[in-house]
């Protein structure tokens, strides 16, 4: 009987087979929904395992909420694609692949979160970046392919990066591993504090720009908000809501086996440093976009630099922060991208400009979007904003001046988001294209994911936080 | 080992022969010549992993090689080749930056690479740490490559180069586990076939190759 | 003892080169010949065309100073010193201790400066513009050839040719990446030295090709002779320079009897006809290069004798 997480990671393979089998559009949505509420259901059993290791996957508190987060935003994002991919015009090949991708992707990203083994982390992480890549240029206009071949080559660039510093991190620990362990993260982290220091600040340096350039930090940061502004948009919410969640993960892994040693560089600065400009420069940025989904791209940016900057604090606290930063940060932005994308298909265009007076033409959307622009800007109830004040916290007691940085960067960013929250939702509606109807498919994950960040926020389950508690005891 | 020994020369050799091919895929002007290029240094690069197999003794490395030189030396260029002919490009390659000037920016890197390799990984065998230093500086000269051409194929060339690089970092590794070596090969592969979709697009939709007409596509399109 | 074979050696290298250096161009000469299907001249022509011209009287022109007199014998004169220096079939000769690479590349210079010089005596454009570009493409080979005499010093301790040959004949070093950079240098910087394919083309009297033409096209006589005998020389010495510093085995040591040196003859035989093959077949597969592609090409072959000096240097530095 195969292990629990094995299924896990093969079953959307399975399915993703399943599916470019599938021409016709209604059927292939069904198989679809119903691969990513299997694989949602086998992330709930995977609660109940013991922690340890299954071969080539483990399960830790580090990844156990990750993967139940992926799998909770597959299920939401599959239903909102059913429901927003026939105004795609996708002819049956397209529909073939796009689904194709969408389970190989999910599979990916699953294997991503549940390995042990790096190098098996990073062949998942670049199937997940391939899987994207074809996601992103469906649309074949020439913006989609520039999109689509400037994120092909920079993470092509990155990966390959983060790859060298995988094989640095094992030449370092080879002499001190057992053969049969391979790359095991756990093994590692165990044989690091005998480990050449120089070798691993080096072997960490790669790893943060190979994985850094998939997690959207800035200087290698320049193919994610084309990226989110091409192909179907719910390829914008998986790309938010896991495979920079997934890299993140492997840096935060990364960070754990260079920390174990005493004498290394002290990574916390690094961090620090390319999460600030993020936050900086996305916060500038926001202010400058026209086009709907590239502003939230930009978002996405500079949430990562936040989660970068408290794992940079370094300390149990911080790295909580960080961590609930990048699970509310996942909930809230796909919110976003399905209030954004139905909007976007009611009024026919993607630019800001377009898109206005939502609450008068669609109360239930126009609502949900605008609570979920708020959450993303740290307002209050929501779980970032308990998130962001506990990074904040941090850095004050850790770096009071960058502190005042950081803050500031969040102010602007928090201006431009309430700013374009009133374009969007409040001002002179602006004429639909499509009718507006009901769209029951999308408004329910939206408003669920809405509630599950208000719930978290105010009073998260004490089981999920135990957890969260000890992912970042491990990680140090 | 050290030098003067059989092994230890002929992995050093080899790698030293995919270095040089780095530089001479810099400096090509033509096309075709640069497909040519590298399709030797995959064949130098499957010849370097069946080397490093003989010697460390994994028989898993002639497969790597195998893969290697399948992929890298026969299918890709051949289908580069198809893909020139097709479209009818024209036959210059268009550097964004100057031949010279890349090369010397390349001597920059490699030295560069020799720089950060060797001090930082002073604890191991002298082997591993010119190996190591010689595939990162095929590496950055991949990446180099990647930014100063602004022909399509071009790009894709300097991204399986790179990738050269790291087959011949993880090879170089003693112990390396075999499904480093296996995966890299094999995605390869898929790279290069997204690569190949990806220029056939292209070239239906702009009739040319050249990245530049992208260019006015980035961002808002302002 | 070690004197007297030593004088006895350098004669005898003397002598064999005087005779070689001729030959050996004829037979690349007829080798390319034959591989383009042709019957080609005999390899023993170029004797029979140095014998009629030293017969002959120069015929110079009205403006031309002592330079256009003096220059054919400087050159020759240098090209000689540095082939004695270069050994052949025995190490330890009597100029051994003078053998520099630095002098040599100082000899093959001063070689080269007579010539653009009687180029650019009379005053005609080809002149000029064959001096112009040689010098245009020793600013790139010089450096190169530096380099690549860098790399030998670092790994052999000295600059001296016998005894970095002597080193690399143990075979201790191994081969080496840096070595094999070295290599592709030295070919590049030989080359263009020799005015070979793809940087000049020795046949052509065409000027948009002509460099190394140009700057004797008004040389007549026993001063053509001269030029010949010198570029002959100048092949003949990068020839045997490679050979040693890159197949060093079958040379005798210093202070070894005529029976190793007859040995050391035949594969000093058997090298230089290889090497001959092996420039003949280069040259016929490859066309010419465009004159504004030279410079990039010799700076190629600088870059990488600056990389394999780096690679040399901070490996042994650090190690």
């Amino acid at each position: 009987m195969m292990p629990l997480p094995w299924i896990m990671v093969f079953f959307p393979w399975v399915g993703a087979l399943i599916l470019l089998a599938l021409p016709r559009l209604r059927i292939a949505v069904v198989v679809n929904i119903g691969c990513a509420a299997v694989s949602f259901a086998l992330a709930l059993a995977l609660f109940t395992l013991p922690h340890g290791e299954q071969g080539w996957t483990r399960i830790d508190a580090l990844n156990l909420p990750f993967v139940l987060l992926a799998s909770f935003v597959a299920l939401t994002t599959s239903i909102f694609s059913a429901a927003t991919l026939a105004a795609e015009g996708f002819d049956h090949w397209r529909i073939r692949a796009y689904h194709g991708a969408f389970q190989v992707f999910l599979g990916a990203q699953y294997l991503a979160l549940l390995s042990d083994n790096l190098g098996v982390l990073w062949v998942a992480i670049e199937i997940a970046t391939l899987a994207s890549v074809l996601m992103v240029a469906m649309h074949r206009t020439p913006a989609a392919m520039e999109a689509a071949w400037k994120f092909f080559m920079l993470c092509g660039f990155g990966i390959a990066l983060a790859l060298f510093g995988t094989i640095l991190l094992y030449s370092a620990a080879q002499a001190l591993l057992v053969p049969e362990t391979g790359l095991s993260w756990v093994a590692l982290k165990r044989v690091a504090a005998r480990c050449d220091a120089d070798t691993l600040n080096l072997a960490f340096v790669f790893l943060l720009v190979g994985y850094g350039t998939k997690a959207g930090l800035v200087p290698l940061h320049s193919w994610l908000p084309d990226a989110h502004a091409e192909g179907p948009i719910a390829i914008s919410a998986v790309l938010s809501g896991l495979l920079l969640n997934a890299a993140m993960l492997a840096v935060l892994r990364a960070k754990a086996i260079v920390g174990a040693h005493p004498d290394t560089l002290a990574v916390g600065p690094l961090l620090m440093a390319l999460g600030l400009a993020s936050v900086l420069l996305a916060s500038l940025a926001l202010w400058r976009r026209r086009d709907a989904r590239r502003f939230f791209g930009w978002s996405s940016i500079e949430h990562m630099g936040i989660a970068a900057f408290a794992f940079g604090i370094g300390g149990p606290a911080a790295t909580l922060a960080g961590l609930l930063h990048m699970i509310g940060h996942s909930l809230v932005k796909s919110a976003i991208f399905f209030g954004i994308g139905r909007a976007a298909q009611q009024k026919g265009s993607q630019k800001l400009a377009d898109i206005s007076g939502l609450v008068a033409s669609d109360p239930w959307l126009g609502w949900g979007l605008a609570l979920a622009i708020g959450a993303i800007a740290g307002l209050p109830p929501f779980l970032l904003f308990a998130s962001e004040y506990a990074v904040l916290n941090a850095a004050m007691a850790a770096q009071p001046w960058l502190a005042v940085v950081l803050a500031l960067g969040l102010v602007v960013a928090m201006t431009a988001l309430i700013h374009t929250l009133q374009a969007l939702c409040f001002s002179a509606a602006t004429p639909d294209v499509a009718p507006a109807g009901h769209g029951l498919a999308v408004l329910v994950p939206l408003w669920l994911h809405l509630a599950v960040a208000l719930l978290l926020g105010l009073a998260m389950p004490l089981l999920f936080s135990s957890f969260l508690k000890a992912a970042a005891g491990m990680i140090g | 080992m050290s030098f003067g020994q059989l092994p230890y020369d002929l992995a050093h050799l080899l790698g030293g022969a995919v270095l040089l091919l780095s530089f001479v895929l810099l400096y090509q002007r033509r096309i075709s010549a640069v497909i040519n290029a590298f399709a030797t240094q995959g064949a130098l690069l499957a010849l370097a992993a069946a080397w490093q197999g003989y010697v460390q003794g994994a028989t898993g490395l002639y497969v790597t090689a195998a893969i290697a030189f399948g992929a890298k030396a026969v299918l890709i260029p051949f289908a580069l080749h198809r893909l020139v002919r097709r479209f009818n490009l024209q036959r210059g390659v268009d550097p964004a930056l100057g031949i010279g000037v890349s090369l010397i920016a390349g001597v920059a890197l490699a030295s560069f690479a020799l720089l950060v390799v060797l001090p930082a990984t002073a604890g191991q065998r002298a082997l591993a740490r010119e190996d190591l230093a010689l595939a990162l500086s095929v590496v950055l000269l991949g990446g180099l490559m990647m930014i100063t051409r602004r022909n399509l194929i071009s790009q894709v060339i300097g991204l399986l180069s790179l990738e050269n690089g790291l087959i011949l970092a993880a090879v170089g590794v003693a112990g390396m586990p075999l499904v480093m070596e296996l995966s890299t090969a094999a995605l390869v592969l898929m790279l290069a076939v997204i690569a190949g979709v990806f220029a056939l697009q292209m070239g239906e939709s702009f009739q040319s190759l050249d990245t530049e007409s992208l260019d006015t596509h980035r961002g808002e399109g302002e | 003892m070690s004197i007297l074979t030593g004088l006895v050696t350098q004669l005898l290298h003397l002598a064999l080169i005087l005779a070689l250096a001729p030959v050996l161009t004829g037979c690349v000469r007829w080798l390319k010949a034959r591989l383009m299907g042709r019957r080609g001249p005999h390899p023993l022509q170029p004797w029979r065309d140095l014998l009629k011209l030293l017969k002959k009287r120069p015929v110079l022109a009205e403006n031309a100073s002592i330079i256009s007199r003096a220059a054919p014998y400087v050159a020759v004169g240098a090209a000689l010193l540095a082939a004695a220096l270069v050994p052949s079939f025995a190490r330890g000769m009597l100029f051994a201790p003078f053998a520099d690479l630095l002098l040599i590349a100082g000899l093959l210079a001063l070689g080269r400066f007579a010539m653009a010089l009687a180029g650019m005596d009379v005053g005609t454009s080809f002149g000029g513009l064959g001096a112009t570009r040689e010098m245009a493409f020793a600013a790139l080979a010089e450096p190169a050839l530096v380099l690549a005499a860098l790399i030998f010093a670092i790994l052999a301790g000295t600059t001296n040719l016998d005894v970095i040959i002597g080193i690399f004949q143990e075979g201790a070093l191994g081969l080496r990446v840096s070595l094999g950079f070295a290599a592709v240098a030295l070919l590049a910087v030989a080359v263009a030295e020799n005015a070979r394919i793809p940087v000049d083309n020795p046949a052509t009297h065409l000027e948009l090709t002509m460099v190394h033409e140009a700057m004797i096209l008004e040389a007549s006589g026993r001063h053509l002779a001269l030029w010949d005998f010198q570029a002959s020389l100048r092949l003949t010495l990068w020839l045997a320079l490679l050979a040693a510093v890159f197949l060093p085995f079958g040379m005798a040591a210093p202070g070894a009897g005529p029976v190793a040196w007859v040995l050391g003859l035949c594969v000093f035989i058997a090298k230089m006809a290889a090497l001959t093959f092996a420039l003949a077949v280069f040259e016929s597969a490859i066309a010419k290069m465009r004159v504004f592609r030279v410079p990039e090409f010799l700076g190629a072959a600088l870059l990488l004798g600056l990389l394999g000096a780096v690679f040399l240097f901070v490996s042994t530095g650090l190690s």
